[in-house]
């Protein structure tokens, strides 16, 4: 996977929030009209306090001049601040919403490849964590950063025009405040690191002797254990107490930069006043009142940018890591004259196909098969011989590199997956369920199929009895990945998933691992008839179930090594021979 | 939480001092808008002069210094008692998990005891913390600036209270609103979260039959909702800031007319009036850092209940006990022994057996059937519901967990390392034991290939769960480790699934010509591994349904008959 770099991930940001053109002026608009409105306000307050001087010199009708218009500036810097963060709020869900979906449909085309060699959680995490996280960076951008900068220049601006040598003073000491947070940033950001580092190790070590909690107690660790991480515990202690106390002086130092920048203009300002001879410059009582108010405001966005631009530069990371995703490459997409596979016969034949996951370690080398219409073709072989290999190739989630694959002598990458796949019902060892009920489950393969017809399948599959002793039977809902059903109970279900939709071929990879033997013995007759003039491919551990099999494949290290029935693989006296005996072995 | 704050017991002096010195810094804050008064009044309108005006002016510094001081002092002491009591918490957490049951761990589960010992304390921590450092600055300066008020003049301190009270009704009326809105939003990410999940999970049934459409189509139905319900939140709490905004204004216009008012009246001066202002400005502040730090407060609470709820589970290991043996007591009995899982329902009912030393027993029966549930009954990691189990003819409900479990070697079901080196992996099982027994325990476990296919031996790294190993190579691994104990009692339950039949008889050979001949249990599904066994219990439905040699059971028990010709055809299992 590249990564994208900066610039990249600023146009393609620029790119998302394209069809949001109308909005985004909307905002910049009311942004504007937000922080004139909030550099006006104490402006007016100023003119006020100089309406009130001493006793009987106050100038009642003027100021309930300014107080209506107060109230209009008020009023209206109100409204569109509200109008400005409804907006943001809307620009930035609805960016929000886009990437997700875009990197959800693409998720359906990438190859199996890239999911296989993947966490989920990374996955998940990309298109949930990291795009809140651009999200609260954008909603941050948007919302203060602009206006920040906006203040910032606005009240500099009239600073200089009230009284340009205060406005000098508090420019040339303001920046101390940045110098200082960014001085203890810097100090903190490896103590940081420390504590974070430190953390992950606890968590690591907590993970891992709680998941196997009933382990630890079984061999009488839990002394040792404590104290491991007690000594975790007690470094972790150390650093995070560092890290928290310096990364909480920024606070107090900025306040504290802020206090002398006040003084300076309280100083500046009365000695401006008592001199007026001194300085050619137009001041009052209420313009110092007015600059003091300033002096405030003026050194906030200073600290909020500092923060916001950390936050967007942890955004920019994080939609980087979400535009990688969505730039994937998808898989190959079927040819432009890909036929549908009608109901295939079901001659399948590998000839010779070569495949690995990992160039580095070739697995399948120049594979042939042949498997007629309505054969019952075993994969036996150890654990790691590619017999699930088998299975991915012929479903099409992998291609292989070279060679081809056949149904019905026709080259598998010449139809559409989705033919191709209609025609193979599927049953792994890893069930797995979507969450929603039992009924939507079975008819996965099989949407129009009637209530009857689902359960006669349930019958055969030996699932009825069990999904009736649930509280609602069919429209009982599970969980996601099957929820409180066991290993065996989902098994039998996805077992009637394909007794309902009964696709010409079969592939079963160990379909009836977790059932047990009493329940497996019942469904093998089902099973049985359900085979029947059907090619079937079974991947299985317990030798009697692939007895009966039309052609037996022995594979070890990606290769077959041995082909033919029980009989003619016993007679040979070789691999299959050895493995079939040691079931015996005392 | 009122349980958990005995944790900060050890940081008594730091928990008071914090909150102090941060009241300090705050009454400090106050001080300055009265000086900026002086200033105008007496230093500009009252014509003292620069050298007062300047003298104010390093006043303010001054404040500034010393607030500074009290600040620094009191973060510093925060830190230390919000760190040093998050430490205390885990540490007692931590033994507090170790010492629950298993009944106890299945009923939270492990993913959320993860929780609880992370981010939950995290977050209790972070919410200490800013408690000390702001719950009584906040509201302190808020109230402070309001008595100044009333000292300046009694109209202004109502025109404050006033004002104070309509922020406080606006502020908090939307933090309720908006609460159970973003509750509502992150249960809506959270199904976005699954259905992404279920898509990864899933891919390949889903691709098998073509569902990628309709997973599409279910996708932005739920992300549909999660941006309606985040832009209806965000509708509401962009109220927040225009809102107070209006209000503090209002009241500060309602507080200059009256003000002015007074001035003209000759009640107060300009300065005051300018002084009134500026406490108007810092309360609005301090209001919305003090509605954020409730939220804070409110999720580490949340957070508190639920660590709490961890502590208020029941001790139930059984710390010391008997070790008088009875003599002439079998080894191992099980009388009437009946056992429920958590839900309730019936485990194991009504079962009664006895196991000699050097005995191998094995246990068989479908899934479900409470196999498992039997030999963990043993080492009393689950407690009989009824009857009773002996060892050495003690009741094991108070022979005492450790020593117990020190007689047992068990193998689980699954096969779990830990991160560390093959090594201390096995020492696990015996911390003095040397290459040699770990060597010999490795040999008897049919592991020595998997020892020497790895870099390094004894020394090779094995990754968290054992990630780095195969099925197979980790469940011999875990039988070395619980071999190289010597245990009395050695427990193998359903742990050979993964390897072939050909090295599962070797390992039952080797079991077999142990020199300290242990009593061997063998749950097993497939009759092969337990044929050789003295005892075979067959289970169904939590009832022993059979018990005998293996061909007695073939003679005359029906269940073992069946399962044992669905694995093997007739002919075969005779001609032995």
């Amino acid at each position: 996977m590249k990564a994208l770099s900066k610039r990249d991930v600023y146009k393609r940001i620029f790119k998302q929030l394209a069809p949001y053109r109308a909005q985004v002026a909307a905002t910049i608009m009311l942004a504007l009209v937000t922080v004139a409105g909030n550099l006006w306000v104490p402006i007016i307050f100023g003119d006020v306090i100089d309406l009130v001087i001493s006793p009987g010199n106050v100038n009642f009708s003027a100021m309930t001049e300014k107080f209506w218009l107060l109230g209009g500036v008020i009023g209206a810097t109100c409204a569109a601040q509200w109008l400005m963060n409804v907006i943001n709020n809307k620009i930035t869900y609805e960016v929000v919403r886009d990437i997700r979906a875009a990197a959800f449909a693409h998720i359906q085309v990438l190859p199996l490849n890239y999911i296989d060699s993947h966490s989920y959680g990374d996955v998940v995490s990309r298109n949930i964590a990291d795009v809140d996280q651009f999200a609260d960076g954008l909603l941050m951008g948007f919302t203060q950063l602009f206006t920040g900068v906006l203040t910032i220049i606005g009240t500099l601006v009239l600073m200089l025009a009230i009284n340009w040598i205060i406005a000098l003073i508090v420019f040339f000491i303001t920046p101390l405040s940045l110098f200082v947070a960014r001085f203890i940033a810097k100090r903190t950001y490896s103590l940081f690191i420390d504590a974070s580092r430190l953390r992950g190790e606890q968590t690591a070590f907590v993970e891992e002797m709680i998941d196997n909690l009933k382990v630890v107690q079984a061999f009488n660790r839990e002394e040792l254990n404590g104290q491991k991480f007690d000594e975790i515990n007690q470094r972790l202690t150390k650093t995070s107490l560092k890290s928290i106390f310096y990364s909480s002086l920024t606070n107090p130092c900025t306040r504290f930069v802020n206090s002398i920048v006040y003084a300076a203009v309280a100083l500046s300002g009365a000695l401006t006043l008592i001199f007026p001879s001194v300085l050619p410059v137009a001041f009052s009582v209420g313009r110092l009142t007015t600059l003091l108010s300033y002096s405030n405001q003026y050194t906030k966005p200073f600290n909020e940018i500092s923060g916001v631009v950390t936050e967007l530069q942890n955004a920019v990371a994080c939609a980087g890591r979400i535009f990688e995703l969505i730039d994937e490459p998808a898989q190959q997409p079927d040819a432009k004259d890909a036929l549908e596979l009608e109901s295939a016969k079901g001659d399948v034949a590998f000839e010779g196909v070569t495949f690995s996951y990992d160039p580095q370690k070739p697995l399948i080398r120049d594979l042939n098969i042949r498997a007629k219409a309505g054969q019952r073709v075993a994969i036996v072989g150890p654990t790691g011989c590619g017999k699930t290999t088998l299975i991915n190739l012929l479903m099409r989630f992998y291609d292989p590199q070279s060679g081809s694959i056949s149904v019905d002598g026709r080259d598998t990458r010449s139809v559409t997956r989705r033919s191709l796949r209609k025609n193979y019902g599927m049953v792994l060892q890893d069930t797995w369920l979507k969450s929603g009920t039992v009924r939507e489950n079975i008819i996965m393969g099989a949407p129009d199929a009637t209530d009857e017809q689902v359960v006669a399948a349930a019958k055969a599959a030996h699932a009825h009895g069990f999904i009736m002793q649930m509280e609602h039977g069919y429209d009982t809902v599970i969980g996601e990945d099957g929820g409180s059903l066991s290993q065996g109970q989902k098994q039998l279900l996805c077992i009637t998933r394909i007794m309902l939709c009964l696709p010409p071929m079969l592939i079963l990879d160990e379909a009836t691992s977790s059932i047990d033997t009493r329940t497996e013995m019942r469904i093998q007759n089902a099973f049985a008839r359900l085979m029947e003039g059907r090619t079937s491919f079974i991947v299985a551990h317990r030798l009697s179930t692939i007895k009966e099999a039309d052609i037996i494949l022995v594979m070890k290290d990606g290769n077959i090594i041995e082909q033919g029935t029980h009989v003619q693989l016993l007679e040979k006296r070789g691999f299959y021979f050895n493995l079939y005996n040691s079931q015996f072995a005392r | 939480m009122r349980k958990l704050l005995k944790y900060l017991k050890h940081y008594k002096i730091e928990s008071v001092l914090a909150p102090f010195f941060k009241l300090l810094e705050a009454g400090f804050e106050l001080i300055v808008p009265l000086i900026v008064a002086a200033i105008i009044d007496d230093g500009i309108t009252g014509g003292r002069g620069a050298g007062y005006v300047v003298w104010m002016c390093v006043a303010l510094v001054a404040l500034g210094v010393v607030g500074l001081a009290c600040s620094v002092t009191a973060q510093y002491f925060a830190a230390k008692s919000a760190v040093g009591f998050a430490k205390e918490l885990r540490s007692d957490l931590f033994a507090k998990m170790q010492s629950l049951t298993y009944s106890q761990i299945d009923g939270i589960g492990t993913s959320r005891m993860i929780t609880r010992m992370t981010s939950d304390v995290n977050q209790i921590q972070s919410g200490v913390n800013l408690v000390l450092r702001l719950f009584m600055r906040s509201p302190f300066i808020v109230f402070g600036a309001m008595i100044m008020a009333f000292t300046i003049s009694a109209t202004a301190g109502g025109i404050f209270a006033a004002t104070i009270a309509v922020l406080c009704i606006a502020v908090f009326g939307i933090m309720l609103v908006t609460i159970p809105l973003y509750r509502r939003s992150q249960s809506d990410l959270d199904k976005v979260t699954a259905a992404t999940r279920q898509t990864l999970v899933g891919v390949r049934v889903l691709r098998a039959f073509c569902k990628e459409d309709e997973e599409i189509a279910e996708f932005n139905k739920k992300n549909d909702g999660l941006c309606a319900s985040q832009k209806f939140a965000g509708l509401i709490s962009a109220l927040m800031n225009p809102l107070t905004y209006a209000i503090v204004n209002a009241g500060t216009i309602a507080l200059i007319y009256s003000g002015a008012l007074q001035v003209d009246g000759g009640i107060i001066t300009q300065g005051e009036v300018i002084a009134l202002y500026n406490y108007m400005a810092q309360i609005l502040v301090e209001l919305i850092k003090l509605a954020n730090l409730i939220i804070t407060v409110t999720k580490s609470f949340a957070c508190a209940t639920r660590v709490s709820e961890v502590f208020a589970l029941p001790r139930e290991m059984v710390a010391d006990g008997i070790c008088t043996k009875k003599d002439g007591a079998p080894f191992i009995k099980f009388s009437n022994v009946s056992a429920c899982y958590s839900g309730g329902a019936n485990a194991l009912t009504d079962i009664s057996f006895t196991a000699e030393r050097g005995q191998t027993i094995g246990v068989i029966g479908g899934t479900g059937s409470g196999k498992s549930t039997l030999v963990n009954l043993i080492p009393h990691f689950y407690k009989a519901k009824s009857g009773t189990v002996e060892i050495d003819g003690i009741n094991v409900n108070a022979a005492g967990d450790k020593r117990l479990r020190g007689l047992c070697g068990i193998v689980p079901q699954r096969a779990v390392l830990f991160s560390g080196s093959i090594r201390e992996n096995i020492q696990w099982g015996n911390g003095e034991a040397s290459d040699e027994e770990i060597l010999r325990a490795v040999e008897c476990a049919c592991a020595s290939e998997v020892v020497r296919s790895k870099d390094g031996g004894l020394d090779a790294y094995v990754e968290q769960g054992g990630k780095n190993f195969s099925g197979g190579q980790r469940q011999r691994l875990t039988i070395a480790r619980a071999l190289v104990k010597r245990p009395q009692i050695l427990i193998l339950d359903d742990s050979a699934s993964a390897l072939d039949y050909a090295t599962d008889a070797r390992l039952r050979a080797n079991l077999r010509n142990l020199d300290y001949s242990p009593t061997v249990f063998i749950v097993s599904q497939r009759t092969s591994s337990i044929r050789g066994a003295d005892k075979i219990l067959v289970l169904d439905e939590g009832r022993l349904v059979g018990c005998g040699t293996h061909e007695e059971l073939l003679k005359n028990c029906g269940l073992y008959r069946e399962i044992h010709y669905s694995q093997y055809e007739k002919k075969e299992g005779a001609c032995q």
